[in-house]
């Protein structure tokens, strides 16, 4: 009983904000379009970049494999249209810099002809390490936004011994419905997904997380459930954000990952609804990950929804898909709350990419920033128990330090105090700013570490070779004065040899 | 009243004198500081700092004879360091950290003659006689020391440039002001 009202308890942390999931969640799925080229970015994942195998003229199949994982966090990339490469050259990264990045083009032949694939006839009868194997080898990553390489965590979830499998369908940013629709979509590839990760990491339950505003996602997960009681559907309250890892685990388990410490320490692993659903295509059907659903919002757009569509396309084919009533005044790449803001609409669309907003004016409208009341709203916000207000202050000043000892580093840049606070402060930003500014100094830091013990063994390369040089002219020497000794030692002892032979 | 005032006279005294006497006795003829100052410099001996070394760099720092913003290559972190350790203060905003630069060659210029390799204190350089030669980016200080020995100009110094990887969020408080 205390463990069933512990569900459904609102907690304390988070923000409510109004969702705006409706009604582009509840627009049937429609697919697009082959699109006539599509953009590979060779890193859509945390990791090492993938290194391309292929060169430009070559044809590909739809599910080939054209750049493969390099290093041990790291996952390979798939041709998500059939085709003839055109290119491999920058494009612009789905990242808030408008960095270049560097991508595969495929102009595609509008067969979309798959790859003989090879499918799993039995996965359970297989080795963990086998399914470990098939998720790395199709390029799944954590499709929840993170895309860390998930064969690298069912081998962590093995190693650490964990005993449950969360699966993630909180969903819980404003706009977005790709999870949710997911789950009403096809529950029986999420359901089978999660047992297979179950299988790979030795998991013995399944806790499905979702949020209570999705009832439709809800019954039909039930639904697919029904014939297997190790996976349990478990209802959430709708706030914010509950579909962060550490957030999720605490409501569904009561257990609190410590600061610095990984989920899988306390014995579970997270993973995302659609995340599963990828495993399962992985392993059923063979198939690598080149096709994802992603959710089209916002108020400048005509015909919200959520839309099936290969990796890759790019954002304005999407957008002239969808049609638009205005021309966005901002284009987010996400959730309001987390998303990437995107300088323009020539960006791909990557493995974890969730959403795409269209925001017009009005929902674009970002307020001015006033000083600081300390009010204590953000605190009251914060999922993570920080003190944003203070940490804001020490930032401000460029004390960084400071910041961090209010435990920065435990911010999961949620945005909760950003939207609760009065005035308008770019709190997350704030954070961003002195997260990567540590991050650079440690950088440099290292950097200069390695910088002196190459100094050192250059010096001691060139001692080295000085003392090496004196030693072999010194025995050089030695060599040509023992020869000089040796030839005149012989021709004594020939002048006497000849003087016996004339004897 | 009297009593008080007297005993932590008294107690004033003695320690003061104990301190004085450990000052004299038991002081240390090298001046410590200077080793801990010189682990926090690069140790690429580059000479950009106008001294011949990096141990010549922290006596002079140690004596206070020279800034903490000597160092070019060690950029704000070291800056920083320093000034930590020295206990002043520095406003961070006026050193001029335009990014770290590294050596960069052309490679349609470079005639291979292995002088640039020789003088890099870090072997950031490789390459062979008559051989392009080139600059393992990770490895280089930026102390710009083969800019001079080159014979064909071919070496230049670069902003490493933004990537991915480097690319942080500005502040937001520079966007108010």
């Amino acid at each position: 009983m205390g463990l069933i009202s512990q569900f459904f308890k609102t907690p304390s942390w988070g923000v409510h904000p109004e969702d705006h999931k409706r009604p582009a969640a509840d627009a049937a799925l429609r697919v697009l379009p082959t699109p006539k080229q599509v953009f590979l970015p060779l890193q859509q994942h945390v990791g090492g970049a993938a290194r391309p195998i292929v060169i430009v003229g070559q044809r590909v199949l739809k599910g080939q494999l054209i750049a493969e994982a390099q290093g041990n966090i790291s996952a390979p990339i798939h041709a998500s249209v059939s085709g003839t490469i055109s290119l491999i050259g920058d494009v612009t990264a789905p990242h808030p810099s408008g960095l270049p990045l560097r991508a595969i083009r495929i102009d595609a032949d509008g067969e979309d002809k798959w790859i003989d694939l090879e499918p799993a006839a039995d996965p359970f009868s297989l080795k963990p390490e086998e399914i470990t194997r098939m998720a790395a080898k199709a390029g799944v990553v954590g499709l929840g936004g993170a895309t860390f390489p998930s064969a690298v965590k069912f081998a962590l979830g093995k190693r650490l011994k964990v005993t449950s499998l969360i699966v993630n369908g909180g969903e819980c940013e404003p706009y977005l419905s790709s999870d949710d629709r997911i789950m009403r979509d096809f529950p029986e590839q999420v359901i089978d997904g999660a047992r297979l990760i179950m299988h790979a990491i030795g998991a013995i339950e399944a806790l499905v997380g979702i949020e209570d505003n999705k009832p439709e996602a809800i019954a039909a997960m039930r639904e697919a459930a029904k014939s297997f009681p190790e996976v349990k559907i478990r209802p959430v309250p709708s706030r914010y954000p509950m579909g962060s890892d550490k957030q999720l685990i605490q409501t569904l388990t009561g257990k609190e990952v410590p600061s610095d410490a990984r989920a899988a320490e306390v014995g579970v692993l997270v993973h995302n609804v659609s995340t599963c659903a990828s495993v399962h295509k992985a392993v059923r059907l063979g198939q690598p990950l080149v096709e994802r659903i992603v959710t089209v919002n916002g108020g400048a757009v005509a015909k919200p929804g959520n839309i099936f569509l290969p990796l890759g396309t790019m954002i304005n084919e999407i957008l002239d898909f969808t049609g638009l009533v205005e021309t966005p005044a901002r284009l987010i790449l996400g959730g309001p709350m987390m998303g990437t803001p995107l300088a323009h609409n020539r960006i791909p669309i990557v493995k974890g990419a969730s959403g795409i907003l269209a925001f017009n004016a009005a929902e674009a409208l970002i307020p001015e920033a006033g000083p600081c009341i300390r009010c204590g709203n953000c605190t009251k916000a914060c999922p993570m128990g920080l003190l944003p207000l203070e940490m804001a202050a020490r930032i401000r000043a460029h004390d960084f330090e400071g910041a961090e000892s209010y435990a920065l580093s435990d911010c999961i840049a949620c945005g909760c105090c950003a939207y609760v606070c009065p005035s308008h402060i770019p709190l997350v930003q704030y954070f961003s700013h002195a997260k990567g500014e540590m991050y650079a100094a440690e950088r440099t830091k290292l950097r200069t570490e390695a910088a002196k013990r190459l100094a050192e063994a250059k010096i001691a390369r060139i001692e080295r070779e000085n003392r090496e040089k004196q030693e072999a002219a010194a025995k050089r020497k030695a060599e040509r004065e023992a020869a000089k000794a040796a030839a005149a030692q012989v021709s004594e002892t020939s002048a006497e040899t000849t003087q016996g032979v004339t004897l | 009243m009297l009593f008080s005032v007297g005993s932590l006279a008294l107690m004033g005294l003695a320690l003061g004198s104990l301190l004085g006497a450990a000052a004299r006795y038991l002081a240390v003829a090298e001046n410590p500081i200077e080793a801990e100052l010189q682990a926090m410099l690069p140790g690429s001996q580059c000479g950009q700092c106008g001294y011949v070394g990096c141990a010549q760099a922290a006596v002079a720092l140690a004596k206070g004879e020279a800034p903490v913003t000597l160092c070019p290559p060690g950029g704000k972190a070291t800056v920083e360091a320093l000034a930590a350790k020295l206990g002043v203060k520095v406003d961070l905003s006026t050193v001029s950290d335009d990014g770290p630069r590294i050596a960069f060659v052309s490679e349609e210029i470079c005639v291979g003659c292995c002088r640039c390799s020789k003088v890099c204190p870090t072997d950031a350089i490789i390459g062979a006689a008559k051989q392009i030669h080139n600059v393992i980016r990770e490895a280089c200080t930026g102390c710009s020391g083969c800019i001079d020995v080159c014979p064909t100009e071919a070496l230049k110094m670069n902003p490493i440039p933004v990537t991915l990887q480097h690319w942080t969020w500005p502040s937001p408080s520079s966007a108010h002001n």
